[in-house]
Order: structure tokens, then C-alpha cells, then sequence
């Protein structure tokens, strides 16, 4: 079920990486499972741990300062490759809700919002700044309005961003796809009590 | 104003439209399986939601059960048998009918579907699985999506739509002896590309299309996805009526009559406009192979595999050079110089009775050539049970294939049987992407009789020239 996003203030994580595609973000070995919880622990798996399982200390989200971060900042075209939606729940899984980078694949972009995660388009210059703060003072925790579409960091960058607004209502609402659908219930039974006087579509 | 056939289904499904939302479209049928559909099941449990409509969906166990009798009783691979007991549970408190593997009726979801007329013309239907395009063959609009939208519709009976645009493929004339459906299937992404049909819904028509048969037509729209299209759609005829004619699920009694005039509605008004046209010569398609690791990547058999320095565009140019490198051949090969080291007959586009009795015809009284193993694995337990009434497994038992449990098996390698790196296969199956028969394992799509026929020389053949 999807969780109302609310305005924060949290550790923003550095990975300064492009073109990370969905298969690093969750390798293909653990699309067997049947659950859709649990993928946090896998998440950035061949990255994250050594082939014996330890952590692997020079990877990203392995830095001490970063533990408990919501906020990832990424490199351009994240989240590219297989459409694959284990992805995303990999990410909030681990504890992830927002995104900061230049541009995300297209699906990968879609299935954020189905997941409760934000993933935030800023410019260039902008992402470079924020990446440079984080570099400069690791644990930094950066602030996210949603409702203002801004966000704000200590040293006194704020930056507007750009969200469609029905996308934007669903996530303050925490309103799934399912959720809004059934808003229009009453039409879907409207259709099937039509569908009725169709019997010959139902064999029982 | 004149409409398509899909112009025809989208409007009868529309639930709601709206600004700046994409429309809610309702989805009459509903095919699972156990690999997509696990997580849709628990998300609705976590939401506390129900299945919406129970008699809407249909379920059968086919991506990762074993093929070998023996082991089906308990599969070895832990996460597969967690899958399968996930599957029947889920099936089981939700009150849906699974086609479970002692089942007489377990099979390839897109082959048991319509053995039982649980797809009818003009229907929506969806499974998790990109090749439900299948059930085009049945003028149903059919596509795959994925475990949202699986869970989606679980709960809601149905799901926001885009509009697609339309195409119409239509191939005239007759086609040669020992041409298929398959070798329509692959010479039309040849022309168009995996990218053809994207954004677009195909109608398939002409006379080559209508000469089909049912069995051949979802090999047909079994194919759509590989070119892009969302979905593929044949015209019902009487064909199809006759097929559907006293199945499980059809229509019964008065409202088998309603049920065909409303089916005879359903074809393109004459003069409807179509968003892109392209035309095949029936005449014009040899037997098909794959040579690359994109079903676009494909030749006449009496072609040869070509160079890089062929194709004019930069990024074709990049894609023959990797696929010939992944695939280890030199190019201008003659696609007939091909050796090979394995044959798969199987998979939702070529394993109903059809294509087992034409591999049959070219595999009878011949030996399998040394060093190649070869396998036969029936769509479902009811053609393997018309193949065994027919004497077809006999055929293939003297000739020295094995001869399996349904299920998808080498279609896409998660139950244990694959390729091993290096491996080469005729497949009849729909996709020859790197690694989808196993690691390393090089894929060659072709029709049933194609793949007999390289099994006993060993290589590629024109079936053309064994006659
Ligand atoms: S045979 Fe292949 S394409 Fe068909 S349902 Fe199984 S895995 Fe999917």
C-alpha cells in the first residue's frame, strides 16, 4: 500500500554514478522471490558486498554518514534498462523515498510513483552544487517540501522543481493507482451490470 | 464514422475518461501464472482488497515447472517450488481455477486458454506475460503487463489505458510449401523491425492471414510483441466460431447465436483508416531463421548471415557486429552452413497439435544426427495426449528426441532446462535474446518443420528442397 509522502528533513546520500540501470540496482538472481518486501536487503547487491557477502567499505551507501538517508543523489539517466519493478521497491524497501537527479528512464520514472518514491528533476548546475555539499559534509540532511516543490539544504541552496500535479496530489494523498481507480467505482459496476445483459460472456 | 476492429473493442471496454488521465479501460479476462503474479496477490492482501471477479481469471502453473515426469512431483529448485506452492495458494483462498501440474489440462497459459474457449472475439484480456498478444488469433484485444497492474486488476477489473495507434499488416497471396505462420511472423519484423509496431495495435489481414488456421494465426499474434506492437489482431470467420464451437467456455445454448452475430460485428468497417499500412507477398517469404540476437536479426534460409558494413544505419551497423560476435558467426555464412548442437520444439508460439504433427512429418523414420540433442515439449497435457492418440511421440522416440511435460522450458530457461555458453539451438520458440536459453546459449528462431529438419541433418536445411 502507498504511504502519504510528507515534507522531511534527511541525510541525502552521494552516488555519483550515471547510467546506473536496473539490473545493478537489483540483479536478476532475486526476481524468483515471491514477495514484494525484502528487496532492500539486495538492493545495489554486486556493488555493495564482496563476492563472500561482506560489505564491500568502498561502496557508496556503505559510508557510515550516509546510514538512515531517504535521499539519494544520482548521476544522470537513472534507473535505465529492464522495466523490471523491483527495482523501485528495492529503493523504498531499503528505506529510499526520494531522488535527486538530472533525468530517470522513462519507466523506471513511472514506477516511483507507484512505489511512494519522489524522484526529483533538477538542472546541471544544480545537481553539481548538491553533490559538491554532500562531498564538503557527509550527513548532511537536505529538506524536501513537496507541497512548494522545494528543496533546501543547509548551506543555503534552495531550488524549485518541476512535478505534474496529478502525480504530485497522489503521492500527499498516498493514493495508490488501485486507490484512484476505484474512485470511479461506481461507473466499473455501472459496466458490469451491463455486461449482464450480456450473458453469454459467462460460461457459470 | 468507420472504425478498426481494435477502434470497435477499445470503445466497448471504456469505463471512464477523463482530462489528463489516461482512460480506465474494463478487462474481461484475466490469464495468471506463477512467476508475475505472487507480489499483485500479497500487495492486495496488505490493502485488504478482494478479487473483483473471481470467474474473470484463469491460472495454470508453466514458467518454471520441470518438463521431466519425475521431477515434477517435487522440484528440486527451492525458490521454483516456493513459486508453485505461493501459486496454488493464492488460487486456492481467492477461488480461482488452476490448472496445477497433475491437472489433465496443465499447460502453457497462452496454449490451455484457448483449448478451453476462455477468450472470445471482442474480449480484453491480460496476463502477465508479453506474449498474451496470442489471443489476438481470436479478434481479442490481448496484452501483457506487469505486477502492478496485475494487482490492478485483480481488484478493479481493469486498467488505465493509453490509446494505441493502428497498423495494419496485411499478406496477399499464397504461401510456398512447408511456409508458416512462423515464417510470416518472422519475415514481417524482418521488414519493420522490432520497433515497427511500437505505440501500435497490428492487424494482421489478406488472404495468406485468413488461410491460416486458428493454430497458425496465434502463432501469428503470438509474434506481434517481438515487433513492438502492443497487440495483434485477426478478424473472426467461420474458422474461428468453428474452433470455439462447444468448447468449455463458450457460449451455450440461445446465446451461442447472439454470441456469433455480435463476433461477425466485430471486423474493420470497409474503409477504416489505419495510422500505418505495410504489405507482404505471401509468395516472397522463404523459410525463416534468426541469425542475430534480435528476432529482426533474420533471413530466408537460402540467404546468407550478413556483415556490419550491410546495413546503413549506424546503430544496425553496432547491433550485427555484436550479435555476430555473441553468436560466433562470420558473416556471409550461408545460413545452411550453420551447424548446430541443439533443438528445442516447444513454447507458446509453436508447441500446439499443428506444429508437432509438421515437425513430426520431417522428423519421422530419420535418426537424430549424432551429437545433438533434440526435444519435443508439448504446449499442454491435451496435445500431448492428442500427439500420443495420433503415434506422433513414437515417431519422435524411434528419431531419438525426448519427449516432455508442457510447461515454457527452453522458451525462456528457468526450469533447469538451458543452453550450456557456447551451445547452439534451432528453437521454435519467440525470442533470441543473449542468454534466454542460458547463459552464453546462442538462439536460432525457427518454424517446427525448420527445427526437424536441422535436427536430422545437423544443420540448417531448406525443407523446401526435401520434398
Ligand atoms: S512459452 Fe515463453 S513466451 Fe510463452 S508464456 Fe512461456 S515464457 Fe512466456
Amino acid at each position: 500500500m502507498m504511504q502519504a509522502y510528507k515534507n522531511h528533513e534527511s541525510i541525502a546520500a552521494l552516488m555519483a554514478r550515471s547510467n546506473v540501470d536496473t539490473d545493478q540496482i537489483i540483479p536478476k538472481q532475486f526476481l524468483k522471490k515471491v514477495e514484494r518486501s525484502g528487496f532492500g536487503a539486495h538492493l545495489f547487491h554486486d556493488w555493495r558486498f564482496h563476492a563472500d557477502g561482506s560489505d564491500n567499505p568502498a561502496f557508496e551507501l556503505n559510508n557510515p554518514a550516509f546510514a538512515g538517508a531517504r535521499i539519494l543523489v544520482v548521476g544522470d539517466n537513472f534507473g535505465c534498462g529492464s522495466s523490471r519493478e523491483h527495482a523501485p521497491w528495492a529503493i523504498a524497501d531499503y528505506g529510499i523515498n526520494t531522488l535527486i537527479s538530472t533525468s530517470y528512464a522513462d519507466i523506471f520514472y513511472n514506477n516511483c510513483f507507484k512505489n511512494s518514491i519522489l524522484p526529483i528533476v533538477v538542472g546541471r548546475q544544480v545537481l553539481d552544487v548538491l553533490m559538491d555539499e554532500i562531498r564538503n559534509n557527509e550527513g548532511v540532511k537536505f529538506r524536501i517540501d513537496l507541497e512548494d516543490q522545494q528543496l533546501s539544504t543547509p548551506a543555503g541552496t534552495v531550488a524549485t522543481f518541476e512535478i505534474d500535479d496529478f502525480r504530485k496530489q497522489n503521492l500527499l494523498q498516498g493514493l495508490d493507482d488501485i486507490a484512484q481507480t476505484l474512485q470511479h467505482a461506481d461507473k466499473i459496476a455501472d459496466f458490469e451490470r451491463r455486461q449482464q445483459e450480456v450473458p453469454w460472456l459467462w460460461a457459470d | 464514422m468507420k472504425k478498426t476492429m481494435y477502434e470497435k473493442i477499445w470503445d466497448a471496454h471504456l469505463v471512464h475518461e477523463e482530462v489528463g488521465q489516461a482512460p480506465i479501460l474494463y478487462i474481461d479476462r484475466h490469464l495468471l501464472h506463477e512467476v508475475t503474479s505472487p507480489q499483485a496477490f500479497a500487495g492486495l492482501r496488505e490493502a485488504e482488497r478482494a478479487v473483483r471477479q473471481r470467474r474473470a481469471n484463469l491460472a495454470t502453473l508453466d514458467h518454471c515447472v520441470p518438463t521431466k515426469d519425475e521431477e515434477r512431483r517435487f522440484i528440486k529448485d527451492p525458490i521454483a517450488r516456493k513459486q508453485v506452492e505461493v501459486m496454488i495458494a493464492n488460487c486456492k483462498a481467492s477461488g480461482i481455477p488452476l490448472y496445477d501440474m497433475q491437472s489433465p489440462d496443465n499447460g502453457i497459459i497462452h496454449v490451455v486458454v484457448p483449448e478451453h474457449g476462455f477468450v472470445h472475439p471482442g474480449m480484453t484480456v491480460v496476463c502477465g506475460d508479453s506474449h498474451t498478444a496470442t489471443h489476438g488469433a481470436f479478434a481479442a484485444l490481448a496484452f501483457g503487463i506487469g505486477t502492478s497492474e496485475v494487482e490492478h486488476v485483480l481488484a478493479t477489473q481493469t486498467l488505465r489505458q493509453k490509446k494505441s495507434k493502428t497498423m495494419l499488416v496485411s499478406v496477399e497471396g499464397e504461401l510456398s510449401a512447408y511456409c508458416t505462420a512462423k515464417d510470416i511472423a518472422l519475415a514481417i519484423i524482418g521488414q519493420i523491425g522490432t520497433a515497427g509496431g511500437t505505440g501500435h495495435v497490428i492487424e494482421y489481414a489478406g488472404s495468406a492471414v485468413r488461410a491460416l488456421s486458428m493454430e497458425g494465426r496465434m502463432t501469428l499474434c503470438n509474434m506481434a510483441i517481438e515487433s513492438g506492437a502492443r497487440a495483434g489482431l485477426i478478424a473472426p470467420d467461420e474458422k474461428t466460431i468453428a474452433f470455439l464451437k462447444d468448447k468449455e467456455y463458450a457460449p451455450k445454448g440461445d446465446g451461442w447465436e447472439d454470441a456469433v452475430a455480435y463476433w461477425q460485428s466485430l471486423a474493420s468497417d470497409e474503409g477504416a483508416g489505419f495510422d500505418k499500412v505495410v504489405r507482404l507477398k505471401a509468395e516472397d517469404i522463404a523459410p525463416q531463421v534468426s541469425w542475430g540476437t534480435s528476432p529482426e536479426q533474420v533471413s530466408g534460409v537460402d540467404g546468407e548471415v550478413p556483415a556490419p558494413e550491410d546495413f546503413a544505419d549506424e546503430g544496425k551497423r553496432k547491433a550485427c557486429a555484436s550479435a555476430l560476435a555473441y553468436m560466433g558467426l562470420e558473416a556471409h555464412t550461408k545460413i545452411t552452413d550453420i551447424a548446430i548442437d541443439f533443438v528445442f520444439i516447444g513454447s507458446c508460439t509453436n508447441s500446439r497439435i499443428e506444429d508437432l504433427r509438421a515437425a513430426a512429418e520431417v522428423a519421422r523414420g530419420k535418426k537424430v544426427a549424432a551429437g545433438i540433442t533434440a526435444l519435443v515439449v508439448p504446449g499442454s497435457r491435451r496435445v500431448k495426449q492428442q500427439a500420443e492418440a495420433e503415434g506422433l511421440d513414437k515417431i519422435f522416440l524411434e528419431a531419438g528426441w525426448e519427449w516432455r511435460e508442457p510447461g515454457c522450458s527452453m522458451c525462456l530457461a528457468m526450469n533447469g532446462d538451458t543452453l550450456k555458453e557456447g551451445e547452439r539451438c534451432a528453437s521454435t520458440s519467440n525470442r533470441n535474446f543473449e542468454g534466454r536459453q542460458g547463459k552464453g546459449g546462442r538462439t536460432h528462431l525457427v518454424s517446427p518443420a525448420m527445427a526437424a529438419a536441422a535436427a536430422v541433418a545437423g544443420k540448417f536445411v531448406d525443407i523446401r528442397s526435401l520434398s
